[in-house]
């Protein structure tokens, strides 16, 4: 396990290169999930104003 | 024309328009976009004179000695067409190896020699575990006697020699926690 | 020919709703494929004789490369069909590319700075390959910029979509400029004709990998792509029955 995390001595270079994509991939999920359903909040809204219009 | 011909019509003639620019401009520019030059470029004189520039190629075999009690190290660029002599003073990288490439940056001097004050590896697009690497070189050793190195490119990077690389990984010194 | 298909697609209920159907299809299939490849890549794969386990990085900068080349393509398709056929899918198509491009052209340079330094001996050196992919990200940020100046919504999709399109002439370059100029970075290994310069228990990880965010491209754009849609369709009477409001 030791000489895994260890990466033959490149691991100061291997797992930032790693945790950098990883946030990024993962950023990537979480934004695009929040921007969906914060488009579909205003929608519903901008339908429920408009449903109160006499 | 319809209009939706008319619109695809200006679309391709803004991707042409760009990309004759595009090819014009680099072109012009050539000299200052070059990033490295081998040493056929400097046999012939086309390197700039009393600056800074970039010399590439691959470390000749052999050719690599330390000067005793000092840091500096000098060794011979070629393309297999013309050949450099180096000397740098300084810690090598770690991917640094005779038969393989290098980038170099720093002058010409008035002996012919460039002194170089950073040394960069360049390292080829072959990947392969170092059983794989071994067994190439054995082969490729067999047959050195029929191979011819190959001939100097006039663009692009340096050309590769037939054989795999002389030395397997070491690990890198920076870094390294034991 | 029957184009049907096509402008079908470019009706936005429609293409909201194929959107919504078709993102699991994606999202799974990427997660598992990526998984497996970085299993393929930290574990199975043997060590490289040159970089050692240092080369396990490229199961990572290889891929974000990748993304950034192939998402401005995507997004420089979406706008010269957006631009030709006057479609508005096809520009939120490609609103909704450029962040993802962006984010990732940004792991591609980071990544690639982490591989520099141990392989070359510099994070950071302004030869050929380098500078044009520095170059992809201004484009990115150039577009979103553009879009978010512009107040008028259609000037707003036309004008970006013109950068879109006259930017894609520096995917080519990115990809041949270690073929064409002197450069520190090496030729392709796996986009060349010709059998790819990996052995290939080394390969198939960073094939898989490639396949795997190429999908989770697909889906993150089909997610985005309904954000637009909903963005700028407005009060239409598909979204009142698609939301349930």
């Amino acid at each position: 396990m030791r000489e895994f995390l260890d990466m033959g001595g490149y691991a100061a270079f291997v797992w930032p290169a790693y945790a950098v994509t990883l946030a990024v991939v993962v950023a990537n999920i979480v934004w695009a999930r929040r921007l969906l359903r914060q488009a579909q909040a205003a929608a519903r809204r901008r339908m429920a104003a408009a449903g109160a219009q006499p | 024309m319809t209009p939706r011909r008319r619109r695809m019509t200006l679309v391709i003639a803004i991707l042409a328009g760009v990309s004759i620019a595009g090819a014009l401009a680099l072109s012009a520019f050539r000299r200052n976009v070059t990033f490295f030059f081998d040493p056929t470029q400097v046999a012939a004189g086309q390197v700039p004179v009393g600056e800074r520039f970039r010399l590439g190629g691959m470390v000749t075999e052999g050719s690599l000695r330390r000067a005793p009690g000092s840091l500096e190290v000098r060794f011979v660029v070629t393309d297999y067409s013309h050949d450099v002599p180096v000397s740098y003073t300084g810690v090598l990288p770690d991917l640094f190896r005779e038969g393989a490439g290098v980038v170099a940056h720093g002058r010409l001097a008035p002996n012919g020699t460039f002194v170089a004050d950073e040394v960069l590896a360049k390292h080829d697009e072959k990947y392969m575990p170092p059983e794989v690497a071994r067994s190439l070189k054995r082969r490729h050793g067999e047959s050195r006697q029929e191979a011819t190195p190959a001939a100097a490119g006039p663009q692009g990077a340096p050309p590769q020699p037939p054989q795999a690389p002389v030395s397997t990984a070491a690990p890198p010194t920076a870094g390294a926690g034991s | 020919m029957n184009w049907t298909w096509f402008h079908r697609l470019g009706s936005p209920p429609h293409a909201y709703r194929l959107a919504q159907r078709l993102t699991p299809w994606f999202a799974w299939p990427a997660a598992i494929l990526c998984l497996l490849a970085l299993y393929g890549g930290l574990v199975l794969a043997p060590p490289d004789y040159q970089q050692g386990e240092g080369f396990r990085m490229i199961y990572v900068h290889a891929p974000t490369a990748w993304m950034s080349l192939m998402v401005y393509t995507t997004m420089a398709l979406a706008a010269a069909v957006a631009l030709i056929w006057r479609i508005k899918v096809a520009h939120a198509a490609a609103a909704a590319c450029a962040p993802i491009g962006a984010s990732f052209t940004f792991a591609a340079l980071v990544t690639g700075s982490l591989y520099g330094e141990p392989m070359w001996g510099t994070w950071w050196e302004w030869d050929p390959r380098l500078t044009s992919e520095l170059i992809l990200l201004f484009l990115y940020l150039g577009y979103m910029g553009l879009r978010a100046a512009i107040e008028d919504p259609q000037r707003a999709d036309r004008t970006s979509a013109v950068l879109a399109v006259v930017g894609v002439v520096n995917v080519p370059i990115i990809h041949y400029s270690v073929s064409w100029w002197n450069s520190l970075h090496q030729a392709p290994t796996v986009m060349r004709f010709g059998k790819p310069h990996m052995s290939p228990a080394m390969l198939w990880p960073l094939l898989v990998m490639l396949i795997g965010f190429t999908l989770l491209f697909a889906a993150l754009l089909l997610v985005r792509l309904r954000a637009e849609i909903l963005a700028r369709e407005r009060n239409a009477a598909w979204i009142r029955e698609e939301l349930g409001a």
